[in-house]
């Protein structure tokens, strides 16, 4: 292929996604220049400067320190200067801070997806539990996991668990329903014609489980996990506001609220946006290599 | 039930792959009970290839379920080699074809015919000599690699008589396995079958609704009615074993249709 064909390849790929970012951040600096306008006109009134330009203004809302809303160049320079020019064992680390949350996201998605997909086992071997357990593991979910999140960290920290594990805790409680409901329906998805055919074996359950239920569900596990690792994450952080952590995304997040250091909160908020995208996408790229290997990849 | 035999009947008994006596199957459902069998008696003896034809509904796969333990009867009894049908299953005296091929589409094609056999517990060596075997006898030795999805429908449904051959059983099952092909790769498919089962001397029961079909194919037709579910009539065919296509066009040979239209046509009642 010519270099000239490919190149247009990539714009035409590549040009709605570059539209879109840049509508965001036209969108984002609208927006920062308008929510930012009042405190810089009292600033200006204090300050006794009549004749400002609206150039001014517009230069002036978008650095400043405090914002209400900062402007992206503001939060770009502040990840910037926290990652990059931070060393990675420094308390300012936004690398640090991202380690700390991203080990207990992960910890807690394993342990979410273990869990779910243990329940989801019983539930479909078992009538009983069937039409026992489901409401419950409904309404696991409808509880606010700010208000037990803090009830989990000091039971678990009453019993001498502490660090990592009563955070992941959390990351797993949020975790394990997608994982629990998409494996109930992937076990369950495999035909009439299919299970025929093993009974026409007098084949054992196991041999039913093994050759048959397991990997047809696979499919569904992978898509559950993109829901389960993103809502992991979020556990994390949700695990580090109320529990006065000291590191990690959400800490991070309550520290800047607490000096109003919007251009801190908004370069962790940014930071956990970008974590969760790559971690999506790496569970999307684990799962296109093992349907491709299972022959079932979607071409 | 006990009953005298005589010297004749028990040779009669021996070769007697099925016997079904009186059976009756009623499926209760919301909308009252369903009588999808009705007082079938039917005999099948080894090495003949048996087609059941009737319209939709008329419980003709239903009937061969309960041949393959898929179903119970509510009524009668029926032995499959001599032994109840769930012995016979247990015992793996049959492979059974499904209207779909119902390959499993994680597995290649070599894998899937191996399915049974890893089920049964055969060691490695023995799994692959089989699966070589059985796929070269439905000409699919070049395609053990691919995946169910790279092969024609026709194709898929060769693997799969090919799977259900390698449990080496005495007797073939099949739930019209050609209905969802094009017309020639039928024709074609009907032809490897007949020699594949003179080959091997099984004992076929054939579902299908068409005629051409069960006559081509069967050494014994038998034409079943609806609602309830019964036999209509029973046809021997005198037709030689070995036939090719052209039997078609003899004059025997539409005699038979001939007849299995009659009875079809006598069964259908249009006001139902």
């Amino acid at each position: 292929m010519t270099p000239r064909v490919d190149l247009q390849k990539f714009l035409a790929r590549a040009g709605p996604v570059v539209v879109v970012v840049l509508a965001i951040f036209t969108l984002w600096y609208i927006a920062a220049v308008l929510l930012n306008a009042p405190a810089q006109r009292d600033a200006y009134a204090r300050a006794k400067v009549v004749d400002y330009s609206t150039g001014q203004l517009i230069a002036d809302t978008t650095s400043q320190r405090r914002p209400v809303l900062p402007a992206p160049h503001q939060v770009v320079e502040e990840i910037y200067k926290t990652t990059v020019l931070k060393k990675v064992t420094s308390k300012r680390s936004l690398i640090h801070h991202s380690w700390v949350t991203l080990s207990s996201t992960m910890l807690g998605f394993l342990l979410g997806t273990a869990l779910g997909t243990l329940l989801a086992v019983a539930i479909v071997h078992n009538r009983t539990l069937d039409k026992s357990m489901m409401p419950w593991v409904i309404a696991s979910q409808t509880i606010p996991i700010l208000a037990i999140a803090p009830l989990i960290i000091v039971v678990l920290n009453a019993i001498g668990i502490q660090g990592l594990l009563p955070k992941a805790f959390i990351s797993m409680y949020l975790s394990f329903f997608p994982v629990t409901v998409g494996m109930v329906k992937g076990l369950r998805s495999p035909e009439i014609i299919h299970l025929d055919l093993m009974r026409t074996y007098s084949a054992s359950p196991w041999d039913v489980f093994w050759k048959l239920r397991w990997p047809s569900s696979v499919p569904y596990l992978f898509t559950s996990m993109k829901v389960a690792i993103a809502i992991s994450l979020v556990g994390a952080i949700v695990s580090e506001l109320p529990t006065g952590a000291v590191a990690g995304l959400g800490a991070r997040l309550l520290a800047g609220s607490y000096y109003g250091q919007t251009i801190q909160i908004w370069s962790a908020l940014v930071m956990a946006a970008l974590l969760a995208a790559i971690l999506v996408t790496l569970v999307g790229v684990a799962n296109k290599a093992v349907l491709r290997r299972m022959g079932m990849a979607s071409t | 039930m006990l009953q005298r035999m005589t010297p004749s009947d028990a040779q009669n008994s021996l070769d007697r792959v099925i016997d079904i006596k009186g059976v009756s199957l009623t499926f209760e459902t919301n909308d009252g009970p369903v009588h999808a069998l009705a007082g079938i008696n039917l005999d099948i003896t080894q090495g003949e290839f048996v087609s059941l034809i009737g319209p939709s509904g008329c419980g003709k796969t239903t009937l061969l379920r309960v041949i393959a333990d898929l179903e119970r009867p509510t009524t009668g009894t029926i032995t499959v080699n001599g032994v109840s049908p769930r012995e016979a299953l247990l015992n793996r005296s049959y492979g059974y074809v499904f209207q779909a091929a119902a390959l499993y589409p994680w597995r290649t094609i070599a894998k899937n015919v191996a399915l049974p056999l890893e089920i049964m517990g055969l060691d490695r060596a023995e799994r692959e000599a089989r699966v070589k075997r059985n796929l070269e006898l439905v000409d699919l030795g070049d395609f053990a690699q691919k995946f169910p999805w790279q092969l024609s429908g026709g194709m898929q449904q060769r693997a799969s008589i090919a799977r259900a051959l390698a449990v080496e059983p005495g007797m073939l099952l099949m739930d019209e396995p050609f209905g969802a092909l094009d017309e020639i790769v039928r024709d074609h498919l009907n032809e490897q079958l007949l020699k594949l089962c003179d080959k091997t001397n099984k004992t076929v029961v054939f579902v299908t609704h068409s005629i051409p079909e069960a006559v081509f194919l069967s050494t014994k037709i038998v034409v079943m009615s609806a609602r309830p579910g019964q036999i209509h009539d029973i046809i021997e065919s005198e037709l030689p074993r070995d036939r090719t296509l052209d039997v078609r066009e003899t004059p025997e040979f539409l005699d038979i249709a001939h007849r299995v239209r009659q009875g079809l046509r006598e069964g259908h009642s249009y006001d139902a």
